[in-house]
């Protein structure tokens, strides 16, 4: 087996390793990004869809040319990366093994590791539809790659279950490609993605959003024939009676995101309710110099945002290497975030004393849409140490806060903190701060 | 509305922002209508612009000879006639383009004679298998 060194090996080269590879290299510091694939890049590759870098270009981009500039600049810095190569363990020790067809089983000694994996769709399998297994069930990105990569229509006649983005923007391109989306079904009372989305890509082609329902069975036995589709009550329980068939050859289904956690589980590390990594303000996961960046750590909706923390999580693992690597520095102990009133979940999950004058930023999803509301952090004696207002909230929008407790006047003593968005007393919508 | 013959035209959903206004479009005719129910400035162009010639990027992909892929991702390079959406379509689907592609090249010139080009969002190599 060959063996090799580098300071830090990323695992994955989507936005999120690419972008904390490209930090790691300006520093001076040796860096491996590991890749599955054939090509860098990633999911944004096969997002061929405009919306892209406003943030981080200040141009609105497509995914393939936001990911472009990005591998550009990889291949510019010279930053070694391995294709076509498999992770399938990472040890406490950060010890990192990989195989693939040229060298078979290689192992990579590094200080820190970089978590940049990314998630996997939920597939029929997570929701329970009944009906035979025919062919022509794909979860959305499945078909995403097929259409945009591959070259291939999964069918003529589409359902899409699950008014996420990606469901909302495989219809308008489905449709493009000359095929008929009979309708975007969704479970919860309101569309799931942007509402951008919902008007350029079904409000312009007439497909019909359908709310409140959800897929009850599935026919066709060689191929899919169509789908019934029932309505569910606030329990999301099929009514019985609601039920409406709708004939189709193909049913997408964009059900939902979950991180990679094969690697970081199998490597010890805790996992946090939402499903990726528990990680500190450094991103910084239970495993001592293990670091989690972009979609295995939380689902984003902007890929900007992805590169944005993935350059923190870059910026975290350097500043490991020069000052604690090989050191024993005590920890001046933890402060937990809990999610309260309205929060899914919040990022980090822990934020170490001795940072609270560094600048800790939060990221969170919200349970359910509100309007004119406070978000507020509390400590263990319900003192509000920290508030502000925001004219909405939607669950399809990552909430980020960026705070600087030393310069708070209210001191966090309790161990633990809640972040919590509430109702505020009335305001004139007029009075609020610019969006 | 006082006058009687003043009435909504057309009701335009705001994508600025995730506030999502619903803005009126009010008049008599097309010609002459204003706006109400927009709270800012740039909703205010949005629906001005998706009122009287809306536009969109248009992001498809086209085919690709002797690439390391079959297709190649390409988009408008400005937005295009939402109506001419689907002449354009037509014409990318027929054309196949030879590898090595890089980034922004012009892969059709002045589609429709709209003074709008097609150009390609990646690079992709030649396939030397």
């Amino acid at each position: 087996m060959k063996s090799y060194k580098s300071d830090v090996v990323i695992i994955g080269s989507g936005a999120a390793g690419l972008a904390s590879a490209i930090e790691i290299k300006k520093e001076d510091l040796s860096v491996l990004i590991i890749e599955r694939d054939k090509e860098l890049g990633g999911i944004t590759l096969q997002c061929i869809h405009n919306g892209f870098g406003l943030k981080e270009f200040q141009e609105e981009l497509t995914g393939p040319e936001y990911i472009q500039r990005f591998i550009n600049q990889v291949l510019d810095l010279k930053i070694p990366y391995l294709l076509d190569t498999m992770v399938i363990e990472i040890t406490k020790d950060k010890l990192v093994y990989a195989v693939n067809n040229e060298e078979g089983l290689i192992e990579i000694q590094a200080k820190a590791i970089i978590l940049a994996m990314g998630c996997r769709e939920r597939t029929r399998g997570a929701i329970n539809i009944p009906g035979f297994r025919p062919a022509g069930i794909y979860t959305a990105g499945q078909a995403q790659r097929f259409v945009n990569i591959e070259g291939y229509l999964p069918g003529n006649s589409y359902v899409i279950l699950g008014s996420g983005d990606i469901g909302m923007i495989m219809a308008r391109r489905l449709t493009w490609e000359g095929c008929e989306v009979k309708a975007v079904v969704e479970i919860l009372p309101y569309v799931s993605g942007l509402l951008r989305n919902q008007v350029q890509c079904l409000e312009d082609y007439d497909i019909p959003l359908i709310t409140s329902y959800t897929v009850t069975k599935i026919h066709g036995k060689d191929r899919v024939q169509g789908v019934t589709i029932s309505k569910v009550d606030r329990n999301f329980d099929r009514i019985i009676g609601s039920e409406k068939f709708i004939e189709c050859d193909t049913l997408l289904l964009s059900v939902g995101l979950i991180p990679e956690n094969e690697l970081t589980l199998n490597a010890g590390a805790d996992l946090s309710k939402n499903g990726g990594p528990i990680v500190d303000n450094n991103l910084e996961t239970t495993i001592e110099g293990v670091f989690a960046c972009g979609n295995v750590l939380q689902v984003h909706d902007l890929v900007d945002l992805v590169s944005a923390e993935a350059q923190r999580a870059g910026k975290n693992a350097i500043e490991y290497i020069n000052t604690r690597y090989g050191n024993d520095i005590p920890s001046q102990g933890k402060i937990k975030c809990i999610a309260g009133d309205n929060v899914n979940y919040i990022k980090p999950d822990f934020i170490n004393r001795e940072d609270l004058s560094k600048d800790v930023i939060f990221t969170f999803r919200v349970n359910f849409p509100d309007r004119r509301v406070q978000i507020q952090i509390k400590d263990e004696e319900n003192n509000v140490i920290y508030k502000r207002k925001k004219v909405y909230v939607i669950p399809s929008e990552m909430v980020e806060l960026k705070i600087n407790f030393d310069k708070l006047e209210n001191k966090i003593e309790s161990d633990s903190i809640v972040i919590e968005v509430i109702p505020r007393p009335e305001v004139l919508i007029e009075e609020d701060e610019v969006l | 509305m006082a006058e009687s013959s003043k009435n909504v035209v057309k009701v335009i959903r705001c994508i600025v922002c995730p506030t999502g206004c619903s803005i009126k479009v009010i008049g008599k005719d097309d010609s002459d209508v204003t706006f109400e129910g927009y709270h800012c400035n740039r909703g205010l162009e949005y629906a001005e612009q998706e009122f009287r010639e809306p536009k969109r990027i248009l992001t498809t992909t086209m085919k690709v000879e002797d690439g390391t892929l079959p297709l190649i991702p390409v988009r408008t390079n400005e937005p295009l006639l939402k109506a001419k959406l689907n002449d354009a379509l037509k014409i990318i689907a027929q054309k196949q383009i030879k590898a090595p592609i890089k980034m922004g090249d012009v892969l059709i010139e002045n589609i429709l004679d709209m003074g709008i080009n097609i150009i390609a969002s990646r690079n992709l190599e030649k396939n030397n298998d």
